[in-house]
């Protein structure tokens, strides 16, 4: 078996990767519905009638994309440097932790200040959790896949402690959780009787923006160049380690938005369980964007359609609601080869 | 201090410690087995959580204890097998495939828990194994009561290091293993298959994760829980850095990690009331960053480790 890599890469290789890695996921997926003696095909429709079907249910997959949007980004602003931030779990609840000490009554603002304020220190916050293992990393040569990943544990563990102790909703009747965003904090609502809020546009803004940065700034550059190849990269005068630590931080920030904003948009108040692993489906959706952060968006909310569709079609039918996570690891895996494929050709001898 | 010194002098201390580190011996070893042959296995966290639910499912459906632990390890192999694939022939991301495979084993044995299991809400038990005694080296006072009487996983976990060791160093197989992930040419030109090698490290270290994790649920407790493994896969993997890919430095390492552990446990019971129980509880994480820390500086990476292998090209 010889891999060759194709002269030409075209545009419609490029754009069918993902829809050929999904296509590959569901069918796989597929087995697993069977093994319940579910009917495939109905499972499917149930799942896309359950995230798109009515107005309130495109309203929900909406809304859950705001998170993954996010951290998809952040995943996609690291990996395009090859830098691992696989900590995006743990930057996103330091995010929302910073966003319940200032928002909760320690400091009022107008909303056109407030919103802003918050979402700034989320995403100091987010990039301060990841400063540890970016200096780790380019001081010390620690590598930063093991410190993300462990960080998460602890950044987990150092909010229950602050739920159960200095930041505790008195009026929570003993349940851990922080005492609720002032209203001034509060994202508004985008449609009536929905929950979704004003964090998609922030999303979106957030998408644009890193596109914008990633294509026309000199960062932008220099994020690609290091990731592409470092050596060459120190050689045409970039600072790497300077690259890197910037990198880092925005992609913490990224995360830490995630946080502020599933905390000020849609729940209102900081519980242990904001995040059913937002940050590591974030890497789901880089991948399937193919580290384009445009391309983010349309991931997020296909990966964020499969979530909510499961979450009624395992109501419907008695299919576990596992089956979501199992398609985006599926599909992590599957839209890896796929992208090979358009770039390289794989011959049998 | 004086708690501290009564605490290390205890039998019950140094059996908790050997309890703590088996999981974590075996892990670190598949893991080492791993990155010795050039290939870094992030897929370790979903392995171990797939070998904890698959041995001790197997077990609950009416099978035998020890045939449990080899399904969970022939399913370590089908995982390793599937890492090598991408990684190995298709000279994929290390990193994103290890990811995905954490991602779709860990969430694929929720879902085969759940399908298999849908209405139980406090998790069912099955018959673990029991400790076995050696006789008359368990009644040696403190270590040899620590040591010698523990569940038979435990003794395997400790024996399968010096038989690592041997294997790593004193076999051509080793040889081979250990040349594929610093000079992958090198093997080539000896007219061994770097692939196949890779292959084979690969599936064996993940079959060692598996089995770490199914010590969990069938020897350390006698259920299957979500989230179980908690991060035991990365300390593993913080554990090989920190011993420099070699396996008695390994052992050390583990030894060292889960003593301080179990301390923290018992540390618990007495500061307990002065200092809030998430921090103990990140002390294993915190632990482990440090000690990688401390040995980053040092660490001779396999020369190899992350880089693919094709034939024919030059790197």
């Amino acid at each position: 078996m010889q891999i060759e890599p194709r002269e030409h890469v075209a545009a419609w290789r490029i754009a069918l990767a993902p829809v050929a890695a999904v296509f590959v996921s569901l069918l796989i997926g597929s087995v697993l519905i069977l093994w319940v003696g579910a009917p495939v095909l109905e499972a499917y429709s149930l799942l896309v009638k359950g995230a798109v079907g009515s107005s309130f249910a495109l309203t929900e997959t909406l809304t859950r994309s705001i998170p993954l949007i996010f951290t998809g980004l952040a995943a996609t602003i690291a990996f395009r440097a090859k830098f691992y931030n696989i900590g995006a779990e743990g930057q996103l609840y330091c995010g929302a932790l910073a966003a319940t000490f200032f928002g909760t009554g320690l400091i009022t603002l107008p909303p056109l200040l407030m919103i802003p304020f918050l979402m700034l220190v989320g995403a100091l916050a987010g990039g301060a959790a990841l400063a540890v293992p970016v200096m780790l990393k380019t001081h010390l040569k620690v590598d930063e896949v093991v410190t993300t990943l462990l960080l998460n544990f602890v950044i987990l563990l150092f909010v229950g402690y602050f739920l159960e102790g200095p930041l505790k909703d008195p009026m929570s009747m003993g349940w851990p959780q922080a005492a609720p965003i002032i209203d001034e904090g509060l994202f508004p609502s985008l449609v009536d009787k929905s929950r979704l809020h004003f964090g998609f546009v922030f999303a979106l803004i957030g998408s644009v923006l890193c596109w914008a940065m990633m294509r026309f700034t000199v960062w932008g550059y220099e994020i690609r160049a290091v990731g592409l190849n470092t050596s060459a990269a120190k050689f045409a005068g970039i600072n790497v380690n300077t690259t890197v630590v910037r990198t880092a931080l925005i992609s913490g920030g990224l995360a830490g938005l995630a946080g502020v904003s599933e905390v000020a948009g849609l729940k209102g108040y900081l519980t242990l369980d904001i995040s059913p692993g937002f940050g590591y489906t974030g890497i789901a959706v880089a991948m399937l964007a193919q580290l384009n952060p445009l391309a983010v968006i349309l991931s997020a909310l296909f990966i964020s359609m499969i979530y909510v569709g499961a979450d009624s079609m395992s109501r419907a039918i008695n299919i576990p609601t596992y089956i979501a996570d199992v398609l985006v690891g599926l599909s992590v895996l599957s839209i890896l080869v796929s992208v090979m494929l358009t770039r390289y050709r794989v011959r049998f001898r | 201090m004086m708690d501290i010194l009564e605490i290390l002098v205890s039998a019950g201390f140094w059996a908790a410690t050997i309890r703590i580190v088996s999981p974590l011996i075996l892990g670190t070893l598949g893991e080492l087995i791993c990155e010795r042959a050039g290939v870094l296995n992030l897929g370790i966290e979903g392995i171990m959580t797939m070998g904890a639910m698959s041995g001790w499912m197997w077990v609950y459906m009416g099978g035998d204890l020890w045939t449990g632990v080899m399904f969970a390890a022939f399913l370590g192999l089908m995982f390793g097998l599937l890492h090598s694939i991408f990684t190995v022939y298709l000279g994929l991301s290390q990193h994103v495939t290890g990811i995905g495979i954490t991602l779709f084993a860990s969430s694929l044995s929720y879902y085969v828990y759940r399908m298999l299991l849908p209405d139980v809400t406090t998790p069912p038990k099955i018959e673990p194994f029991q400790v076995y005694e050696v006789p008359f080296l368990s009644e040696i006072p403190v270590m040899g009561e620590a040591l010698f009487s523990q569940t038979p996983l435990t003794y395997l976990a400790l024996i399968l290091v010096p038989v690592v060791w041997y294997v790593l160093y004193k076999t051509p197989l080793g040889l081979a293993v250990r040349m594929a992930g610093e000079n992958p040419m090198a093997v080539e030109a000896q007219g061994i298959n770097v692939l196949t090698i890779r292959t084979g490290a690969v599936m064996i270290g993940s079959a060692f994760m598996a089995v770490g994790g199914a010590f969990i649920t069938m020897s350390a407790f006698d259920a299957f829980f979500f989230g179980m493994i908690n991060g035991r896969g990365w300390i593993c993997i913080a554990l090989v850095i920190f011993a420099s890919w070699k396996p008695g430095k390994a052992l050390i390492g583990a030894l060292l990690f889960a003593g301080l552990d179990a301390l923290q446990v018992r540390a618990q019971q007495t500061a307990g009331a002065l200092i809030p129980y998430q921090f103990f509880l990140m002390m294993p994480y915190i632990l482990s960053i440090v000690a990688m820390v401390i040995m980053a500086r040092k660490a001779s990476y396999p020369k190899a480790l992350l880089v693919p292998f094709r034939r024919g090209e030059r790197t």
